[in-house]
């Protein structure tokens, strides 16, 4: 019974601040409300067991790429303003796809009932049940290869950015290790003789 | 008692409102960006929730390789961002005519 409780509280709040997100003015406050919808969805995550994924949710996703949204959108200098333009216009049409799309799923989810039997809930994991573990135990045997792809991928990803932002610009005095270290003697000391000169 | 539909339907909901705010928001780069997080977070929903009522953890080890995938997509669209950002002094996606589109 709590669960349930706790189900519908975390879904309304996770509702409420997804239209927060794509309804707020400022791009500020719509990262911040972003971090509230993982938030509540690592709630829900760990309302149906799976609390690895709940955890990775919030440390990698909060934790990370919530954040670079957040240094992205606070470094760029936005007018706002300009980019609201039609905001008021698109509203209807935004709305009606919205609600196509909610009454689509929900005609296929609770009047079909998907064509099959869905399961209604299943019995909780008995204590001491490991999410983690299971998920480990076939990450690194049965999908070893996708893992390895994706570490790949975000390779690749690294690779992309650090290329796309990296600039030269001139004028600015940098260390050019390769030069420091290819530097010999022969070319930075000039010896040179000449005759000892009396105190004036 | 919850079932597997009360998940699917809130994934849904939360679909819903990132393609209303796709479609509201279509001027701001970043807004956009981050319905499409909203999005991914809908399909993981999905997935999660099927791998628990099912019983399987495959749907589990998929929304990994889906956060994996989206870490990378976020980075590169961030940074592809910043170097708009630089060339244009802006964000908006109607100043970005430069193939003609």
């Amino acid at each position: 019974m709590l669960v349930n409780i706790l189900f519908w509280i975390y879904a309304a709040v996770l509702v409420g601040a997804a239209l927060g997100v794509i309804l707020a003015r400022n791009p500020v406050h719509s990262v911040l409300l972003l971090v509230l919808c993982f938030f509540n969805a690592a709630v829900l995550w760990l309302l149906i067991e799976a609390e690895f994924l709940a955890i990775v949710l919030v440390l990698v996703y909060v934790g990370a790429v919530m954040v670079l949204f957040l240094f992205v959108v606070m470094m760029l200098d936005i007018n706002v303003e300009r980019l609201r333009e039609g905001f008021v216009r698109n509203a209807p049409l935004a709305a009606l796809i919205a609600v196509i799309v909610a009454i689509e799923l929900g005609y296929v989810l609770w009047v079909r009932r998907l064509g099959v039997e869905l399961p209604a809930g299943t019995a909780p994991l008995p204590a001491g049940h490991s999410n983690t573990a299971e998920i480990g135990a076939v990450l690194y045997t049965d999908f070893v290869w996708p893992f390895q792809l994706a570490a790949i991928v975000l390779l690749i990803a690294i690779v992309a950015a650090i290329a796309l932002t990296l600039r030269h610009r001139p004028g600015v005095r940098q260390q050019n290790i390769g030069q420091q270290v290819a530097v010999r003697p022969a070319d930075r000391v000039r010896l040179v003789r000449m005759k000892s000169e009396r105190e004036p | 008692m919850i079932t597997l539909a009360h998940y699917l339907t809130l994934a849904g909901v939360l679909f819903a409102i990132a393609v209303a705010g796709i479609f509201l928001n279509r001027r701001n780069v970043i807004v956009l960006l981050m319905c499409i997080e909203l999005m991914l977070l809908a399909v993981n929903f999905n997935f999660v929730a099927f791998s628990r009522f099912l019983g399987l953890l495959d749907g589990q080890v998929f929304v990994f390789f889906i956060l994996t995938v989206a870490a990378a997509e976020a980075a590169i669209g961030l940074a592809i961002l910043v170097v708009l950002f630089r060339q244009r002094r802006s964000i908006n996606v109607e100043d970005l005519d430069a193939m003609k589109g």
